[in-house]
């Protein structure tokens, strides 16, 4: 029973193929896109979670600079180009940092976790855009990845790159799906209900929270990696509370349900933004937040309920239709 | 010597700025609980309308001295026109939601207000110094600083004291202390607590403005600085303690001298020292240093 | 039978005013038994110290021989001690069987896994036993928040049971429900809870449900124990006429009221 894959999970796995197939079909700069919007959808995952528990974070750009700025400086000062070392040490820095600053964090909530959270990233933000050697605001350039002594090159480089990005992408995505519906993952949502109860029932708020903000950073991290290869670049933009702003809005605006909507949603946003941009660069941010508020006041869970809400108008005629109990 | 002189000045004024920019901030959070990511959004407005109707004005060659009316007018207009629209049109109806996604909502009118400024002011940068170097300079211990910077704190301590006042010994002020104590038992007792956050709210607006209209003169208006100035206010009234026009005072005080001090110690400190304050400040007192203790819940 | 908490010279000062002072009450395995008191009396505190909720200023807890003043609520627990809520503390948005799922998963998995599913089917079915002890299996797929004051205050028993605690605190668990149900609503969780052999010790507003229900009475006041023994005796103490049951007459005369928050 414990290990069946439930429908996300499914369809995630038949995603993959289709994401890979893709890279060979559409044209370029649309799978691009695609490739980069994993990196970020993972990050957005990330918030997701932390939303489940009722924590908005307003620095989660953090991990996404963490790992893309592990991975580089690997590059930089040590000449390391593996790809499995760089997502591993991206991975490792994240956990590092999440689990020290986890001990801060887990005791806030409501808008004085957003605010911590946002402090926080800010102080890597500053930190980083007054290090010369790391290009202070500029940044700096990632190589192309090579892999366990393998460097392709040009189009080869490039969809290697991507399937195996796929690959994490949909495994993290997997991941989580299990996660949300682990033990932690189910008392995250009674967090967000009411913790004195959760206390109350016998278990530490403070450590489901902690464990969940770790997996969270753990995520992001390798968002950030993901994300940063495929650019060659990181900067600290990645840490400033407007990138993270904007993945609080892709998970507002998918919603807790479902592990799958933030994936979508990022690469829809990609794609709309390079748009909007292009007809009117002046107007993309009132879109967004427009489009924020509307779905806060009519979809207050996401986009993502109107599929669950076609879903469950149907499920519930076969539910009545069964007598009440066992 | 020189450098602690430097930075008891440039930290005053540095404090006087952030005063000015986040002590509507706290205002509006202290009376309707609402954390205002659109701040930062009214701060920009202020400060663009500001540098451009000095821009003009100072076209047609006229006396600057009168300029000076141009900045509390400017806020008061931009201020006063956003700030109604967006509580009139917004946030009226979302009273009493959950902290947390009103946090998200003035987030989302943030970015709204990000795109008309730009759609008012276009996206090139602003420079209106003439007010800043009316008054000319004076030197402190040979370092010269701008007259300007004084007035500055002087506007700062005036509103500061004029907030002070009103809370505390006006009518209406003791009317919003029963509004912010409980909102149900206030309404029961006749009072228009709607008129009070509306007003509340415009005159916070008004003063983030004219924190942005009153800094105008001395930085280069670009878009950005309203992202900026949010983070910057947060630091200053999480420091305080939310909420508190005292506190807001404290925060800006430390948060401006802790800035001066990386400026004229360490200089690449500069943007880090103020997040690693609040950061700080939150991981010893969680809700600030003047914050009231929570009440229970069982 | 064998005692298994007792509060020795229980203390907790709020500023200058006691909220509790020289509370000593020992409870025996098994046993059913009632407060009163008038409100701001001390029982809720009293609770509230035993479950880790609140340290007394001074003053010692021994549960089955270990002192656990001033511990965790979780852990205590996880010891057996569970409560129940004037005010229902539960997770108003999620559906009952979540609820109830909610505690069980945490009642069963300290050490959970962490990428592996917490609810299967027999934990689903567990989960509705629960609820079919307390007659309320068929609110089973409602959201808290749609239910009347009855049924949450069920559910929130309920959820204190789930742990299967030795001693279990029942904080007012008629209040809300209507004066004519109350003692149906009283049987139907005696007779749930007599299956687990669980001490029981509510706090009650009513006399003739504290009559009905407990053999013996406790009387606070002032957060003080004004008298302690079997129920009878305990109401037709003098003392307590006057300064608990008279007020109690008191109370329900002026206010048929929703109290937000207890003392």
């Amino acid at each position: 029973m414990t290990n069946k894959l439930d429908r996300t999970e499914i369809g995630l796995l038949i995603a993959l193929p289709i994401l890979i197939c893709v890279a060979f079909v559409l044209p370029k700069w649309i799978v691009n896109y695609v490739h980069v919007s994993m990196g970020t959808g993972l990050v957005a995952l990330g918030v997701m979670i932390q939303m489940r528990a009722g924590l908005v974070s307003f620095g989660q750009g953090l991990y996404f600079c963490i790992g893309g700025y592990a991975a580089g400086m690997m590059a930089k000062f040590f000449g390391v180009t593996d790809f499995i070392i760089l997502l591993l040490v991206g991975v490792i820095a994240a956990l590092l940092i999440s689990t020290i600053l986890g001990f801060l964090l887990r005791r806030y909530r409501e808008i004085f976790f957003a605010m911590l959270s946002l402090a926080v990233s800010m102080i890597l933000f500053g930190l980083l855009s007054s290090i010369e050697d790391l290009g202070s605001t500029d940044g700096f350039n990632l190589p192309t990845p090579s892999y366990l002594g393998w460097s392709p090159e040009g189009e080869t480089a490039r969809l290697t790159l991507y399937t195996l990005t796929c690959f994490i992408a949909i495994g993290c995505a997997i991941a989580l799906n299990r996660f949300l519906k682990s033990p932690i993952g189910y008392i995250n949502e009674a967090i967000r209900e009411n913790e004195l109860r959760v206390e109350y029932l016998g278990t530490s708020a403070h450590k489901a929270v902690h464990i969940t903000y770790v997996v969270a950073a753990t995520v992001s991290a390798i968002g950030g990696v993901l994300w940063a290869l495929p650019l060659g670049h990181v900067d600290p933009e990645m840490t400033n509370w407007t990138t993270s702003g904007q993945f609080v809005f892709i998970s507002i605006l998918s919603g807790i349900g479902n592990i799958a909507a933030p994936m979508i949603g990022t690469f829809i946003l990609e794609i709309v933004r390079v748009y909007a941009v292009e007809i009117s660069p002046n107007t993309w941010q009132m879109i967004l937040g427009t489009v924020m508020l509307l779905t806060i006041i009519f979809l207050p869970r996401g986009l993502w309920s109107l599929v669950t809400r076609a879903k469950n108008s149907t499920k519930s005629t076969q539910v009545s239709a069964q007598p009440a109990g066992e | 010597m020189l450098t602690a002189i430097a930075i008891a000045v440039d930290g005053l004024g540095f404090a006087a700025w952030l005063f000015l920019s986040s002590v509507g901030l706290t205002l509006i959070y202290g009376v309707m609980r609402i954390l205002n990511i659109a701040h930062g959004g009214f701060y920009a407005l202020g400060a663009y309308s500001s540098a451009w109707a000095i821009g003009l004005y100072t076209a047609t060659g006229s006396t600057i001295a009168l300029s000076f009316l141009l900045i509390p007018l400017a806020a008061l207009i931009a201020g006063g026109i956003a700030g109604l629209l967006v509580e009139r049109g917004i946030l009226k109806f979302m009273y009493g939601r959950d902290e947390v996604l009103m946090v998200l909502v003035t987030y989302a009118i943030f970015l709204i207000l990000e795109d008309v400024t730009k759609l008012i002011w276009g996206t090139e940068s602003y420079i209106a110094w003439q007010p800043a170097f009316y008054f000319g300079t004076v030197d402190i211990f040979d370092i010269p600083y701008t007259v300007y910077k004084f007035i500055i704190i002087g506007t700062a301590m005036v509103v500061g004291l004029a907030l002070f006042l009103v809370l505390n010994k006006t009518r209406v002020g003791k009317l919003l202390l029963v509004v912010i104590e409980d909102r149900e038992i206030s309404s029961a007792l006749g009072i228009n607590v709607t008129l009070f956050f509306t007003i509340t709210f415009v005159v916070g607006a008004i003063l983030g403005a004219l924190g942005g209209a009153i800094t105008a003169p001395e930085i280069s208006v670009s878009p950005g600085i309203g992202a900026e100035i949010i983070v910057l206010s947060f630091a200053v009234i999480v420091i305080g303690g939310m909420g508190s026009i005292g506190g807001a005072m404290i925060g800006a005080l430390i948060v401006g001298f802790a800035r001066a001090a990386s400026v004229h110690i360490y200089p690449p400190a500069e943007l880090f020292s103020i997040y690693l304050v609040m950061a700080a400040v939150l991981a010893v007192k969680p809700y600030g240093l003047f914050a009231l203790a929570e009440s229970r819940k069982i | 039978m064998t005692t298994i908490l007792e509060t020795k010279n229980l203390e907790m000062k709020f500023g200058a005013v006691y909220a509790a002072k020289n509370v000593n009450i020992s409870i025996s395995a098994g046993e059913v038994m009632g407060v009163i008191g008038s409100n701001g009396a001390g029982k809720t505190t009293f609770v509230n110290m035993v479950t880790g909720h609140l340290t007394p200023s001074s003053g010692e807890i021994i549960y089955r021989g270990q002192d656990i003043t001033g511990g965790e609520t979780r852990d205590i627990t996880r010891l057996g001690i569970c409560r129940s809520f004037q005010i229902p503390q539960l997770f108003p948005e999620l559906p009952v069987i979540e609820n109830i799922l909610i505690a069980l998963t945490i009642a069963k998995q300290e050490n959970a896994v962490l990428f592996r599913a917490a609810i299967d089917q027999s934990l689903e079915a567990e989960a509705h036993q629960i609820l079919a002890r307390f007659s309320i299996d068929q609110y089973a797929h409602q959201e808290i928040q749609t239910l009347p004051q009855g049924v949450r205050k069920l559910v929130d028993i309920a959820m204190a049971t789930v742990a299967e605690p030795e001693l279990l605190f029942l904080d007012e668990p008629t209040s809300g429900v209507s004066a004519d149900e109350k003692m149906d609503f009283m049987r139907t969780l005696i007779e749930a809870l007599k299956s687990t052999k669980t001490a029981v010790l509510f706090i009650e507003h009513d006399m003739e449900i504290v009559e009905e229900f407990s053999p013996r009475c406790v009387a606070f006041y002032e957060g003080t124990i004004l008298a302690d023994g079997p129920t009878a005796d305990v109401l037709a103490d003098e003392k307590v006429r006057e300064f608990v049951i008279g007020s109690e007459f008191h109370r329900k005369t002026s206010d048929q009221d929703n109290k937000k928050v207890s003392n």
